[in-house]
């Protein structure tokens, strides 16, 4: 039987970056998966990036996983959403050359030394004690390992279903993982139902854009990773056209036909991707919806109706699309589908991405009931990290909710068990003031570096960076302008106000409408930076005041991350708690008062009372040594 | 720590009322009850259907302590969600005294002050600011105070807080749609808009608090001193008032005799007279004090009872009281008036324009009425209506709010300086953060629910 120290199941994006970041710390890893021609499969929408989504990408790549590097291999089209928001929130978003994008996944795949990458179907778990061994596949295959991470996406029990038709598979042209779901109830792990849905693709051949709205790309070069300086790539535009009165017609006089009213599908689906019937059936006031057409390629014919997500007959979805400006003529080339599947409920998790139950068993991705191709690489790079980690008896990696948006994610995951397939929005990191995408790179890839996922040169790339940002900074605090005649008539064709007094040089530039090149017109000797180095100071420089408010927020957040609740409390003595908290504790285990905080059930007067518990259990060990 | 044994304790203020209460909670309740109550139809207390009443005795070694009706409530539709059974019966302190250490006896424990509501809380049957509404109830002396208080209980408060925290949410929620769902179809907010939806949360964040004023003066009082010039009538005014409205909570016990606070109920406002030691052993010490000291308790009081004696006209000192007096709320108290004096209530006037006469001819025994109508007009003056309105009377939630005031006040700066929208969330967020604290919820899932619940996003 062949040995390994990391079995990773699945190569789909969480499976991937799980795979690399194992086989790139030193581990011999197995990378096996349904079919290889499926690796970095996106079965949905063709993009890559966008609000938080985006902000994920750049932290991956900062820890030194693969996503942002592969999408700037890949890209047809991007740009930079958001810009007049704030810097917090500027979104980078892609859109793919799908088939690109999973050849380069797989060449880096096969270039890397510590790792085999196989088809094959996985079967079974195994494990003893209540911890795994290895695994063994359809073809009596059985290989053995210390760590497992399981990474199979919508493939546990799934079902492809489009209108009446319903059947076994994990997505469209692929098998479920039936045996599989089995074997993990089997190991005492708990499965709950959730569903998803794509929508129809059609033949730009069969299109009229005349009317449609276009999006061309940035004509800025923009790229995901801080490291590799890619190439411009061509790029394809995106079209926006609209549904209507007769698309709602069409719809409602069928509404008997969709899942939503037949209830073929099981479990709960993603309110943030809902599909054309529900969103006109929820919103009946609203006449008409945006329809995105987007290229699934450079060299494909096959258009994304982003928008239009369906899983009602086929016949029905030619009728929805027909009726929208543009489409009249349009062929579906494959329909939209639903697809439901099992998850592992995530109270079952840790924040080391290792399953409660069966240890050394780490799951990532679709799998724990998340979403999206930027939730599942995310969730891979620390599955498999952590992986190694654990192997090496080391200390865990665990992002706080004040790193990184992937930080969010996994506390989010572990603490609020979602009821739907979660997917990260800005809004759910609350100080995302620090956590920008702009300052991935400065915030995380001292982590990849000490990891061995990045190198000495990109990490020097960073450090320097970051010196040049600290020396730029003393230099604008220390130097002083003062308001002379000729300062003034600078600042007035600037269309700056007056100077009254003398005034640092960091006190001028956090004038809203200066910016850092500006000040060469006020002072001869200022340091040339690039422009990502402008950037950060200017961000620094004009919204010191906030950006201070959200550290003390931080120190006040870390203060509670600090009180550690001991392993072994017994909850269900603890009757100062509310029923609803003591069970909701128990079940999580939180190990800090702060995470306990975050756990909806209990309530900010449990959390007094946990306070009131630990000081006497303190007291009570303390009497303890004492004796 | 508390574990679920029986507490008990005497429900209703001791000596204010005909009826005394005694109520038990817990898993013995009805079991302790039992072993010291006489039913007069035989019958067993542990046998009956809940929300019962049953007439009968106390008895002590089968002497009889009292004549009562205990109400038996059993668990989980109770207050406490325990079992609760209240004793009701006519004796004064004493026997309720002894009611209760016979139930002590049989093995319940006396309630710390606030324990019913800990468990009611505790058990989930109330949140967090209807708890505290409770401890208010225990500590308020007065009938207006525990109006407040009921009003709280009832979820007053909890409502107008929410109706804050709704604003801050859906405001927030319309502010992080555009930003997660840009290519959204979302209406960004037009910032005049934006500005006039901030305003009214700020109003009504300004309205509340506006409150917290009047509910730490009904909870705790009103200082009041009474000052003017020796020999004007101080001490006689302050008996007769002393009098008429039976003083509800004596000395203050303590390092020194020096100071008393009279608390007198004016109308449910309690309003403590402070005073120096003996008024009532040595009549006329009130009217040694001098001006001097008179000016002491002006600055101290919030409010002051001004007494003159007309008949002597005014004098400089007089003048010179009323000048102190000029920022404060003033009743002043004109004694020994009559027509040929109407004159001299126009040189008040010139002082103190705002003020209210009372007039009086001879303050123990007319115009004590009027006084007090003068008192209770005052305090209740303004916008703020005691029986309708709803109060802020924690110092907890006063912090919370006025911290919520602050983050919403930057906010609007944030707004009149032209920031992009997501530095307005930053504080907004604290604001949420600062009216859960009330509440007691967590901002978790609530804006992302109310994203989802007011617009149609997603592709
Ligand atoms: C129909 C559909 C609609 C979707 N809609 C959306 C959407 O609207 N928005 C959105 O954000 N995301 C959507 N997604 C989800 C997105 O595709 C996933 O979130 C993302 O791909 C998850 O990554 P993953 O690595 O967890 O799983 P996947 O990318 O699915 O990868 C799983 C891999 O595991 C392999 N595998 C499974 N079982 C076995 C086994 N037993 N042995 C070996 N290999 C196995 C599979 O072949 C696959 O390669 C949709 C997915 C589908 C299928």
């Amino acid at each position: 039987m062949k040995e390994y120290d990391v079995v990773v199941i699945g190569a789909g994006h969480a499976g991937c970056e799980a795979a690399l970041a194992s086989a790139r710390m030193g581990c011999s890893t197995l990378l096996l998966t349904l079919n290889v021609d499926h690796v970095a499969l996106m079965p949905c929408n063709p993009s890559i990036g966008g609000p938080a989504k985006g902000h994920i990408v750049r932290e991956i790549d900062a820890l030194g996983g693969q996503m942002g590097r592969n999408i700037d291999k890949s890209y047809v089209n991007i740009m930079m959403l958001n810009t007049s928001k704030g810097p917090a929130v500027h979104a980078l978003r892609a859109q793919a050359d799908k088939p690109t994008y999973q050849s380069e996944m797989i060449r880096t795949l096969e270039a890397e030394e510590n790792l085999d990458l196989k088809q094959d179907v996985v079967t079974e778990l195994l494990v003893e004690n209540q911890e795994v061994t290895g695994v063994k596949t359809i073809t009596g295959m059985s290989y053995q390992a210390p760590k497992v991470v399981l990474t199979t996406g919508t493939s546990l029990n799934g079902k492809v279903i489009i209108g009446d038709v319903k059947y076994t598979g994990g997505r469209q042209g692929e098998f479920a993982a039936t045996h599989l779901a089995d074997s993990l109830k089997d190991a005492g792990i708990e499965l709950d139902k959730f569903q998803t849905a794509t929508p129809p693709r059609i033949d730009q051949q069969t299109v009229d854009f005349s009317g449609m709205r276009i999006h061309p790309g940035s004509e800025e070069k923009l790229q995901f990773s801080f490291f590799q300086d890619r190439a411009e790539r061509e790029q394809k535009p995106c079209w926006v056209t609209h549904t209507n009165e007769r698309t709602k017609e069409v719809i409602e006089s069928n509404i008997e036909d969709s899942p939503l009213s037949t209830g073929i599908v099981e479990g709960e689906g993603p309110r943030y991707c809902p599909s054309i019937d529900r969103k006109i059936m929820r919103f009946p006031e609203k006449t008409s919806h945006q329809v995105f057409v987007e290229p699934e390629g450079m060299d494909t014919n096959e258009l994304y109706l982003n928008g239009l997500t369906t899983s009602m007959p086929e016949e029905l979805q030619v009728k929805i699309i027909q009726s929208v400006p543009g489409l009249e003529e349009a062929e579906i080339m494959r329909p939209g589908y639903a697809v439901q599947y099992d998850a592992i409920p995530t109270y079952q998790l840790n924040s080391t991405m290792e399953n409660k139950r069966v240890k050394g068993l780490y799951t990532a991705g679709q799998i724990n009931a998340t979403s999206g191709y930027e939730e599942a690489a995310a969730q891979g790079l620390m599955a498999g990290i952590n992986a190694v980690l654990s192997l090496r008896d080391q200390d865990p990696l665990i992002l706080k909710r004040s790193d990184a948006y992937i930080g969010v994610l996994i506390d989010d995951l572990v603490n609020e068990n979602p009821k739907e397939p979660y997917r990260m929005l800005t809004s759910r990191a609350e100080y995302r003031l620090l956590l920008r995408q702009d300052n991935a790179d400065l915030r995380l890839s001292e982590i990849g570096y000490d990891l061995g996922l990045l190198s000495d040169e990109e990490y020097q790339q960073v450090r320097k960076k970051d010196t040049a940002i600290t020396d730029t900074m003393q230099y604008l605090d220390n130097n002083r302008i003062t308001p002379t005649k000729e300062v003034r008539a600078t600042l007035k064709d600037l269309n700056s106000g007056g100077l009254k007094k003398p005034v640092s040089l960091a006190t001028i530039l956090a004038r809203p409408e200066l910016d850092y090149q500006d000040l060469n017109l006020l002072v001869d000797d200022l340091p040339e930076v690039k422009p990502e180095i402008a950037e950060q100071i200017e961000i620094e420089t004009k919204y010191r005041g906030y950006i201070e408010k959200q550290m003390r927020q931080v120190e006040k957040f870390k203060k509670m991350e600090k009180k550690k609740l001991p392993e072994d409390i017994d909850y269900s003595e603890l009757e100062t708690l509310r029923t609803e908290a003591r069970e909701k504790l128990d079940k999580i285990r939180p190990v800090s008062l702060g995470q306990a905080s975050r756990i909806p059930g209990v309530s900010p007067a449990d959390i007094s009372a946990l306070m009131i518990y630990l000081e006497t259990y303190k007291q009570d060990a303390d009497d303890e040594e004492e004796e | 720590m508390y574990s679920n044994d029986t507490i008990a304790a005497i429900a209703t203020a001791v000596g204010e009322s005909g009826i005394g209460i005694i109520r038990i909670s817990g898993p013995e309740a009805i079991a302790i009850t039992n072993q010291v109550f006489e039913p007069k139809q035989d019958k067993d207390l542990n046998e009956v259907e809940s929300y019962t009443a049953h007439y009968g005795h106390i008895v002590e070694e089968e002497q009889v302590v009292d004549e009562v009706i205990t109400l038996v409530m059993k668990e989980p539709k109770t207050y406490t969600k325990e079992d609760v059974v209240e004793i009701n019966c006519h004796g004064g302190t004493v026997v309720l005294r002894k009611i209760l250490d016979l139930i002590l006896n049989q093995g319940a424990r006396l309630a710390e002050p606030g324990e019913f509501t800990k468990r009611a809380f505790l058990n989930g049957r109330i949140d967090l600011a209807q708890a505290e509404a409770v401890a208010d109830l225990i500590q308020s002396k007065t009938e207006a105070s525990m109006e407040v208080a009921l009003d709280q209980l009832e979820g007053g408060l909890s409502d107008q807080v929410n109706d804050i925290r709704q604003d801050l949410i859906a405001l927030l929620a319309h502010l992080e749609a555009t930003i997660d769902f840009p290519e959204d179809e979302i209406e960004d907010f037009q910032s005049e808009e934006l500005g006039a939806r901030i305003d009214t949360v700020q109003q009504k964040i300004d309205d509340l608090l506006a409150t917290s004023e009047r509910g730490k003066i009904l909870k705790e009082g009103v200082e009041a001193a009474i000052v003017g010039r020796p020999n004007v009538g101080k001490s006689s005014l302050l008996n007769a008032l002393v009098r008429e409205k039976r003083a509800i909570v004596t000395d203050i016990p303590g390092t020194t005799r020096d100071v008393i606070e009279e608390v007198i109920n004016i109308d449910g406002i309690p309003v403590k007279i402070i005073d120096t030691a003996g008024i009532r052993n040595a009549e006329n010490q009130i009217e040694k004090i001098g001006v001097e000291k008179s000016e002491e308790y002006l600055t101290k009081a919030e409010l002051i009872l001004l007494v003159v004696d007309i008949s002597d006209g005014i004098t400089d000192e007089d003048k010179r009281l009323m000048r102190d007096a000029q920022n404060k709320e003033v009743v002043v108290i004109a004694n020994k008036l009559d027509l040929e004096h109407q004159l001299e209530l126009e040189k008040i006037k010139e002082i103190l324009p705002e003020a209210a006469i009372v007039k009086t001819a001879a303050i123990a025994n007319q115009g004590i009425n009027e006084l007090e109508d003068a008192i209770a007009n005052l305090v209740y003056s303004g916008k703020i209506n005691a029986q309708e309105e709803t109060m802020v009377s924690s110092l907890r939630h006063k912090k919370a709010l006025e911290r919520a005031k602050e983050n919403v006040s930057d906010v609007k700066s944030t707004w009149e300086q032209g920031l992009p929208n997501d530095f307005l969330t930053i504080d907004l967020r604290a604001a949420l953060e600062a009216v859960n604290e009330i509440t007691g919820d967590a901002v978790g899932e609530d804006i992302i629910d109310q994203i989802f619940a007011d617009f149609c996003l997603g592709k």
